[in-house]
């Protein structure tokens, strides 16, 4: 089956974004094909690589990237919610004017129009969040 | 993009100034209107508050998004389900609602109603008929 997973919550506060990780990785062990992982609201913050956690909690961010380079899945950060909240690539730096950037690995800035596109395009939109 | 067409549906569950899903969640909306999609969009739970008239925000300092509702029938999205029992629950109805409105251009221009008032048991019957559901 192929899925579109869009998470809503960022990484830490709230469990979603771990579940929507292991959702993931189980359909992905069952053979299913992620079309894209759209990542919306405070589930931007998932897309962060200047992220430090404790060495002994899992990196979530890491972990998202790893996960998009060992299965080629696109993950897509909503650029009006990243703007809102400071998630930055080197095309908003430049477009903005901001002086930095921080999106990880795996991670690009697009439209809300990839989340309608996911839901169009696959046969389930799982949303994580509240 | 795609050529096929979905019924799509936007749930709608929270207050609106509390937390931003309610403004991003029509921020998808108006952006996913484009996509010539079957949509609809449900309000129920807190969500209801989202349609009130005169909403005022200057004291808390946030933009008033409120009159963005009032153009989503120029965007073709007119069939808006408010949930009866989540009015009566918070001690609201129809009449404190704005009064969303289409242009049925198949008959000259008519001014129709957008909101729909359904049973949560009717709801649920639109919720099954969906091909997906954006929940916010």
């Amino acid at each position: 089956m192929k899925l579109t997973i869009q998470v809503n919550e960022g990484p830490y506060q709230h469990q979603s974004s771990d579940t929507a990780y292991h959702f993931a990785r189980a359909a992905l062990e069952k053979g299913h094909e992620i079309f894209r992982i759209f990542f919306y609201h405070d589930g931007v913050n998932n897309g962060t690589r200047l992220t430090t956690p404790p060495q002994d909690d899992r990196n979530i961010v890491t972990r998202w990237s790893e996960l998009a380079q060992a299965h080629n899945i696109d993950m897509v950060l909503c650029v009006a919610a990243a703007q809102r909240r400071g998630l930055v690539d080197e095309g908003e730096a430049q477009r903005n004017g901001k002086d930095a950037t921080n999106i990880a690995a795996g991670f690009r800035i697009s439209g809300l129009g990839q989340l309608i596109e996911g839901g169009v395009q696959s046969d389930r939109l799982i949303v994580f969040g509240d | 993009m795609s050529e096929e067409t979905k019924k799509m549906m936007y749930i709608n569950r929270k207050a609106p100034y509390g937390t931003i899903y309610a403004w991003e969640s029509l921020e998808v909306v108006l952006i996913g209107a484009a996509f010539e999609q079957d949509v609809s969009l449900a309000f129920m739970d807190d969500g209801v508050f989202q349609l009130t008239k005169g909403q005022d925000t200057k004291g808390i300092g946030m933009k008033n998004f409120s009159p963005t509702y009032s153009a989503l029938g120029d965007y073709e999205v007119n069939k808006i389900y408010v949930e009866k029992e989540s009015l009566e629950e918070r001690g609201l109805t129809l009449d404190d609602l704005q009064h969303l409105v289409w242009e049925d251009e198949d008959e000259d221009y008519a001014e129709k109603d957008s909101i729909r008032l359904v049973s949560r048991a009717e709801l649920a019957d639109v919720l099954a008929g969906q091909d997906v559901l954006f929940n916010f």
